[in-house]
């Protein structure tokens, strides 16, 4: 699998768990379709970012940090659109970037070479 | 009267021993080492210009059984054509008759010094697995060491490992010829070896007559190393399971001294390595691994955090090697749910 489509599916599904958790927020239960699907977008869009980041950067550091920036301008942005719960939106999402930072630069294979790609 | 030093001493003993090159095109530098058949010098290759470790033979024995054995070293080595195994270069006799053969000349320490400067245990088998590449080379030539052991592993300037001493090596198999019997190279007519005169030198030893084989009853090899077949002196039951008991046991050298020299001396060894040590040291041959190449693959995925075939696992293992291999992202996910939970427990006040 490589690293663009692992950010992708773990990017979704920690997206898709992140929005379920806002069940346990009374105030937002009525609207948890939404918020899952578009928890789930936000995890797409960082896993693609962060996968194509690992494609060309090999650095497990800069992968990391790469990921947490990704997780929270996504979640920040969210946040805004809810005006509320920051901490609550920011601080998962921005931990779900770390997660596939590390992911998407320790697993995932890595772009073959013109050699091994014309076998 | 004047007493004379303990290393004057040594120095006149040495001197009638020191061989004369003269005929031949090198020029002796100095000693570098004495061992059970010869000495080892350092000369210099006047015509390559170059410098070559040349083993002479002690004292002249033209046709004798010694001479015969160090030309076998040389064929030996010669037919062994990989970067782990030191190459031969030159064979000829000195004019006083003593046999000799050049190879290069290795300039590095040996591996139970080596180490020390290695506190890894990955780069410590990292490097044994180069050694394995060699001896398994060795052994797909039908080559058995029967002498490894950590004096015998050179470690170069530039991390190169080489592995030293043949003189004690069995061949099984010759790779050509039908008629080859085991342990056993094809016979040659005798032919008397010419002094040294140059170019044609190495010819007239191409048609010497190869070595007798061992005979049963003879221990070769260095206590401690050597397998329970070779201390026996069962030569005939000697095949590549044996140099795989020698290489368990620089295994078992390799990990052990590093625990013994840890600050920490109780840490146990790990199991999987031990089995993989224990496999290789097995007292029966038929429980080792059967080439040197499982062996190196045990290894290699001991090193890539797998299970290795000489242990099996329980759960448990299995649990802690996936943990081992994967601890930061279990930990990773674990502070995801920690912060979870806190979130929640935030939420409901």
């Amino acid at each position: 699998m490589n690293k663009v489509l692992l950010g992708i599916l773990l990017g979704a599904v920690l997206g898709a768990i992140d929005g379920a958790t806002a069940w346990f927020t009374p105030a937002v239960r009525a609207g948890i379709a939404g918020i899952i699907v578009g928890s789930t977008v936000k995890g797409i869009i960082a896993g693609v970012a962060i996968g194509f980041f690992a494609r060309k950067v090999h650095s497990l550091l800069l992968g990391i940090l790469f990921g947490l920036a990704v997780g929270f301008v996504l979640a920040f942005l969210i946040a805004q659109l809810q005006h509320g719960y920051y901490l609550q939106i920011i601080l998962p999402g921005s931990l779900v970037g770390v997660i596939v930072g590390y992911a998407t630069q320790r697993y995932g294979a890595g772009p073959t070479t013109a050699t091994a790609a014309t076998r | 009267m004047r007493f004379l030093s303990d290393k004057t001493l040594e120095r006149l003993r040495d001197t009638p021993d020191i061989p004369s090159l003269e005929g031949t095109r090198y020029v002796l530098l100095n000693r570098v080492a004495r061992g059970g058949m010869g000495v080892v010098y350092a000369a210099q290759d006047e015509r390559l210009r170059r410098r070559v470790a040349l083993k002479v033979l002690d004292a002249p024995e033209r046709n004798g059984e010694l001479a015969r054995r160090l030309i076998r070293e040389a064929q030996v080595l010669a037919s062994l054509e990989h970067p782990g195994i030191v190459p031969v270069h030159d064979v000829g006799t000195l004019q006083d008759g003593r046999v000799f053969y050049t190879m290069k000349f290795v300039e590095g320490q040996r591996l139970d010094k080596h180490i020390q400067a290695l506190p890894s245990v990955a780069d410590r088998l990292r490097l044994f697995l180069r050694v394995c590449d060699a001896i398994a080379f060795a052994h797909a030539r039908g080559v058995v060491h029967r002498d490894i052991k950590p004096a015998n592993i050179m470690i170069g300037p530039f991390g190169e490992v080489l592995v030293l001493d043949w003189g004690l090596a069995k061949v099984l198999r010759q790779l050509t010829g039908p008629n080859d019997r085991a342990d056993r190279e094809p016979t040659r007519p005798k032919d008397p070896v010419a002094p040294a005169n140059g170019d044609d030198t190495a010819e007239h030893l191409a048609a010497t007559e190869h070595s007798a084989t061992t005979g049963h009853g003879t221990v070769m090899g260095t206590p401690g190393y050597m397998s329970p077949e070779q201390a026996r002196g069962e030569n005939h039951g000697v095949d590549e399971r044996s140099d795989i008991f020698s290489l368990g046991a620089v295994l078992r050298f390799l990990v052990t001294e590093l625990r013994s020299e840890s600050s920490e001396p109780g840490i146990p060894l790990d199991k999987s390595l031990a089995a993989v040590c224990a496999k290789s040291l097995a007292l029966d041959s038929a429980d080792r691994y059967a080439t040197v190449t499982q062996l190196a693959a045990d290894l290699s995925r001991y090193l890539d955090g797998l299970p290795v075939s000489a242990r099996e696992e329980t759960f448990l293992d299995r649990a802690a090697r996936f943990y081992r291999r994967h601890n930061v992202a279990i930990l990773l996910i674990a502070a995801y749910l920690l912060m979870r939970v806190v979130l929640f427990v935030i939420s409901r006040r």
